[in-house]
């Protein structure tokens, strides 16, 4: 065999190997799509997002409640974490080469590997046991301090990204440093960050571990903050290690809609970016 | 021509200009033994320059010589980059921009600056001359910021090419129009002393003509500091010439002095290209 024909046959070769690892990453996916939407599409219907769980036995119901609930704490999770999340992006970025930036830095890359099951404990113990109270409230800063570590380096490293030019012109119009961070920095680096925000959303909507001894459980309609709340996840959770056939239906589709949900929460990011950055450019 | 008169030459038009007493213009900044380092390295050693109101000042080169770091000085820019130094004293108007109580967002208001790769902000081209305008509190009204919008992309040469898209993104705009936009944007905030670091640089020839137009206009009206890799340009548009090498300025004089009879042989010899 010439030179180039073995050059050829070995290009060949590593192109296969990657496609062939491509295809095996992605069957997990595609299983776990097919499982769901299969499993779960049956006992999807209409009910199922308006009515209320029913006693063992009785067939029907759905999960009103825990839908409701899942919503209300990641979007009470965000609003705790999008602003601290950002505003330590911000200073990461700003003070990128001091010590205090670099232990920040840290704390949040180990936070963000912290075990949820730890981070549940955790909000348990500053938040559930003074009280005495299971609570929607806690859950949100279970999930919120999730978030945090995820948006803060996120920000960060869109911050950074931002060219340094873009930072002197504000300058050297007169603009102070938070100013000039505000007004020019941060919309710039805007379609990125939304993104990350999503996705962080994404994330923290399919965590059941930090909401079991948080916000727990509720087999009803709650939307008090001070009272426990059912989730999509701890719902499905309950339901799945049941005995009965029927709740593992409903586990299925709760399953389902949590995937749609989290799916959405992608989609509707690309599609953010997509028009911020038409918006800015071009 | 009269013999009063010398012409700046451009591949498209010729300038008449009329032979300044130089002397006579009131000296805007006055630089004393200025040194700079970054860290221990000194890239300025003890520059003293005068720069005379209403006139076109080049600096020039080669690579490295300090020239952009000397403007940078000029308000006070290179503050943003950790572990630099600066020594000596620099007045602008009647006071000490290194001082105590200077308020540097007040100076860096009354020197605007335009860089060497133009960088409007990721924003309309209205918001962008508007920018500066309004975290300067200058206008009150809209209609008094629509007016000093046009007022500056007229000044900038810019205003008929973008009155119909004012709120289109200023990134679609081509190089040369956003380097245009860059200096419109510098003039709103009203300043009195421009600085410009190689401005044309990143710009094809007739693109770099127009801004060469602007330049010799705007002196009117303003002081501009030109910090030029390209001799050409320093000998067409600037009255007075200032030459760099190794952190020291070597000489200043008349620009037509330095580039016909310079006293310093190392001038002679970067001017004729002999280095650099």
């Amino acid at each position: 065999m010439n030179r180039t024909a073995r050059r050829k046959l070995l290009s060949a070769v590593f192109v296969g190997a990657c496609t062939a690892c491509v295809l095996v990453a992605l069957i997990p996916l595609a299983l776990i799509l097919f499982f769901v939407v299969s499993q779960g599409i049956s006992a999807l219907n209409i009910e199922f997002f308006t009515h209320m769980p029913t006693p063992v036995g009785e067939p029907g119901g759905g999960m009103a409640n825990a839908i409701v609930g899942t919503l209300i704490l990641i979007g009470l999770g965000a609003v705790i974490a999008v602003p601290v999340g950002i505003l330590s992006g911000v200073y990461m970025a700003e003070y990128s080469g001091s010590r205090l930036a670099g232990a920040i830095r840290f704390a949040a890359d180990t936070l963000n590997g912290v075990p949820s099951i730890v981070i549940g404990i955790f909000v348990y113990g500053i938040a559930v046991l003074p009280f005495q109270q299971f609570s929607t409230l806690a859950g949100c800063v279970a999930l919120g301090t999730m978030m945090i570590p995820i948006i803060a380096r996120t920000t960060e490293e869109l911050l950074l990204l931002v060219p340094a030019t873009m930072r002197e012109g504000a300058l050297a119009l007169g603009a102070t440093r938070a100013r000039a961070v505000f007004t020019v920095i941060m919309p710039a680096a805007l379609p990125g960050i939304v993104t990350g925000v999503v996705l962080a959303l994404a994330r923290i909507a399919g965590e059941t571990a930090p909401l079991l001894f948080t916000a727990f459980n509720n087999r009803f309609f709650s939307t008090r903050l001070d009272q426990p709340i059912a989730s999509l996840t701890v719902q499905v959770y309950t339901y799945a290690i049941s005995p009965y056939e029927d709740w593992h239906r409903q586990a299925w589709a709760g399953a389902l809609v949590l995937v749609t949900i989290v799916l959405l929460c992608s989609v509707l990011s690309r599609f953010a970016t997509r028009r911020l950055e038409r918006m800015h450019a071009r | 021509m009269e013999p009063d008169a010398v012409a700046v030459q451009s591949p498209l038009r010729v300038i008449p200009v009329e032979r300044q007493p130089l002397g006579d213009r009131p000296v805007k900044i006055d630089v004393a033994a200025l040194s700079f380092y970054y860290g221990n390295q000194c890239a300025l050693d003890h520059i003293s320059i005068q720069i005379r109101s209403n006139l076109v000042t080049a600096f020039i080169g080669p690579s490295g010589c300090g020239k952009s770091t000397f403007l940078r000085t000029l308000n006070r820019m290179n503050d943003i980059i950790p572990g630099t130094r600066v020594e000596g004293r620099v007045r602008i108007g009647d006071r000490d921009i290194y001082g105590q109580d200077v308020d540097v967002v007040a100076l860096r208001r009354q020197v605007g600056m335009v860089f060497q790769k133009s960088n409007p902000f990721p924003k309309s081209i209205f918001d962008n001359v508007a920018y500066g305008v309004r975290i300067n509190g200058l206008a009150r009204t809209q209609s008094q910021l629509r007016a000093a919008v046009e007022k500056s992309l007229r000044a900038a040469a810019l205003w008929e090419e973008v009155k119909d898209r004012l709120h289109d993104s200023a990134l679609a705009l081509s190089g040369g129009q956003q380097q245009r936009l860059c200096i419109a944007r510098a003039l709103a905030v009203e300043p009195d002393v421009l600085l410009m670091d190689e401005p044309a640089s990143a710009l094809d020839p007739i693109a770099t003509q127009r801004i060469e137009e602007l330049i010799y206009r705007l002196k009117a009206d303003y002081t501009i500091v030109l910090v030029t890799h390209n001799m050409q340009q320093a000998a067409r548009v600037s009255d007075v010439t200032a030459f760099f090498w190794l952190g020291r300025l070597i000489e200043t004089d008349r620009t037509e002095k330095m580039f016909t009879s310079p006293r310093e042989k190392l001038t002679e010899d970067y001017v004729t290209g002999r280095f650099g």
